[in-house]
């Protein structure tokens, strides 16, 4: 725990028209269906479960893997499953336009790296990164860099808070060096 | 410079210089967790906390209302293992009798105007409505709080939005939150907090504030207050809640991220098409899509003036015959009132289900799912593809939820 970047294969959550997708909800991203599992190891199955074209996301997804998400990503309920169903599947980092709040903060306390990226679109029109691409994010520096197409790019840094819970793992272990410290 | 609502709150709960963007730790003092959220809260406290003791029992509760009683075994074990832990820590459970949690911690007077509660149910933020900070948090932040009792929080910019103009029956506070939905969509005070002013909110009931603040979190926002009220509004939440009712108000010389005027003059009803609650329609452009079946309650329109709107439409008449509609008071104490006012009598001779209090229509399974090709118009916040079953939902006031059952397609009450 605790790298300042990471590297791996990415997937772009767009639509037919090759947009990225706004305002996934975390119904589409782990469905009410499924809210009765508290282990995060039998979560992975429904990631993305009921999203139309790419309900068959946990066959493809490999350890390691970047999700690229459009604004709004993670709307909706609170439950922390529509995070850990991508620990559960070992995706390594989310890059967005923009995260719901309380997605965002399940994620950060989760330890997992989710990073707003402004320039998504832009990319995404330009075809400067598609589907299999592999990238790099620096969490703290705030740069990405498709290592595929040998494009560099802006991604916003993590916050200090962000970057102590991922350090430690998770907002527990934090909170025990927290407690230690004050 | 002055501080905005939400500022003043947060200021009141932590140590740190309160200014938008900073993280703080805030104090909480109300913490909880419902069915769903609540056995892994109970997971993750016993892997990480063991025996240790929560910081205050006495500010800590379990709200059971998403499966309500328990209709699937996983539902029952999971209820029964929050149950469990909250006997050994000595915590309170309102239980699967009581409904919807947030409506419960506030007829209970524990969410006070100025107070800060957080919970796993993402419309905690309803609580605005009485001036409460009620934030939904996932599983691993609430097991936090109920060991620390405090949360790390970004303190949100405020965007003040400006209501000009008043609008009469039938349209409702319901029809207003839906314009505002169509206004405001998921970006203007996305991941903000919402100050609204105006005649249209200040003489809001209770009711009528919880329905518009409820759905704050359908616009991506953080929180939405209703710092001003009339002094019909004001006396009327009073009487209910049996105690003063005097918000916090922003400072007078504060900046705001954002200004917003918005036009509510004769407003007409409005619905939200599948699959956003984003994507509004006045009634007349909707009008007479067919209908399967229709849903009143939730945390949105589960109030007892929501089902007098609804049963004033349906005393006297029927439900058209194969519509199904579907009623569930959002809590015991709601239930109560229309038992003992003849309400739930008028609804049952309409010919509408009854059901116990809870979340009803918009969690899992409580009253039922649509299935493929069924639509459905509910009045709860809502409609995503695929949230309720694989059928089309719209979203509207239980006026026209009621008016549009007895005539088996989209209709204003003024239709019937």
């Amino acid at each position: 725990m605790g790298k300042t970047s990471h590297r791996g294969r990415i997937w772009v959550l767009q639509d037919r028209t090759r947009k990225l997708i706004e305002d996934i909800d975390t119904d589409q991203i782990f469905h009410n269906a499924f809210l009765y599992i508290t282990e995060i190891s039998e979560m992975g199955q429904h990631a993305l479960g009921n999203l139309d074209g790419w309900k068959d996301f946990a066959a493809k997804a490999r350890p390691g893997d970047i999700l690229v998400a459009g604004r709004n990503f993670g709307a909706g309920s609170s439950r922390q499953q529509a995070v850990d169903c991508f620990i559960s599947l070992k995706v390594c980092a989310i890059l967005a336009s923009s995260f719901s709040s309380i997605y965002f903060r399940n994620a950060v306390n989760s330890g997992l790296p989710v990073l707003r990226c402004g320039v998504l679109n832009e990319l995404l029109s330009q075809r400067s990164l598609e589907t299999g691409d592999e990238i790099e994010i620096d969490f703290l520096g705030g740069n990405g860099l498709n290592l595929s197409k040998n494009i560099s790019f802006a991604v916003e840094p993590m916050s200090t808070v962000q970057w102590e819970i991922f350090r430690e793992g998770n907002l527990f272990a934090f909170g025990r060096t927290f407690s230690r410290r004050s | 410079m002055g501080k905005t609502v939400i500022e003043k709150i947060i200021q009141a709960h932590t140590q740190d210089e309160v200014s938008p963007g900073k993280i703080v730790w805030m104090d909480l003092d109300v913490r909880s967790a419902r069915d769903f959220g609540g056995p892994n809260v109970v997971k993750n406290y016993e892997r990480e906390y063991g025996r240790l003791p929560l910081a205050d029992r006495t500010k800590t509760f379990f709200t059971f209302d998403l499966c309500a009683p328990a209709c699937t075994l996983r539902y029952a074990d999971n209820q029964q293992a929050c149950r469990d832990f909250a006997l050994k820590h000595g915590v309170e459970v309102f239980d699967v009798d009581r409904g919807i949690g947030t409506h419960v911690l506030m007829e209970e007077g524990l969410t006070r105007p100025g107070s800060t509660a957080v919970g796993t149910d993402s419309h905690m933020n309803i609580l605005g409505a009485v001036g409460c900070f009620g934030q939904g948090m996932g599983d691993v932040d609430i097991t936090f709080a109920f060991r620390t009792g405090r949360t790390w929080f970004e303190v949100p910019e405020t965007v003040k939005v400006m209501l000009r103009g008043t609008y009469k029956k039938p349209t409702t506070a319901k029809d207003l939150t839906l314009f505002l939905l169509k206004e405001l969509g998921t970006k203007k005070i996305a991941l903000r907090a919402a100050e609204f002013y105006g005649p249209a909110v200040a003489g809001l009931s209770l009711a009528g504030r919880l329905t518009l603040l409820s759905m704050v979190t359908e616009m991506a926002g953080i929180i939405g207050f209703i710092p001003e009220s009339s002094n019909a509004a004001r006396k009327e939440i009073e009487k209910y809640m049996g105690a003063p009712f005097s918000p916090v108000a922003a400072d007078e010389k504060t900046s705001y991220a954002d200004v917003l005027e918005i036009n509510v003059q004769g407003l007409s009803p409005q619905v939200a098409a599948p699959f956003s609650p984003t994507n509004v329609k006045p009634i007349s452009e909707l009008r007479a899509t067919k209908i399967d079946s229709g849903f009143i309650g939730s945390c949105t329109n589960g109030r007892f003036e929501d089902f007098v709107d609804a049963a004033r439409v349906l005393k006297g008449r029927k439900v058209k015959k194969g519509i199904m509609l579907k009623v569930v008071p959002a809590t015991r104490r709601v239930y109560e009132e229309l038992l003992s006012r003849g309400i739930i009598e008028d609804l049952f001779e309409s010919g509408a289900i009854i059901v116990n209090p809870g979340c009803g229509g918009c969690a899992e399974g409580h009253v039922g799912l649509t299935g493929k090709g069924e639509v459905q118009i509910s009045t709860g916040n809502r409609n995503f593809a695929g949230k309720q079953g694989k059928g089309e939902t719209y979203l509207a006031s239980p006026a026209v939820v009621a008016a549009s059952c007895v005539l088996g397609y989209i209709a204003s009450p003024e239709d019937i």
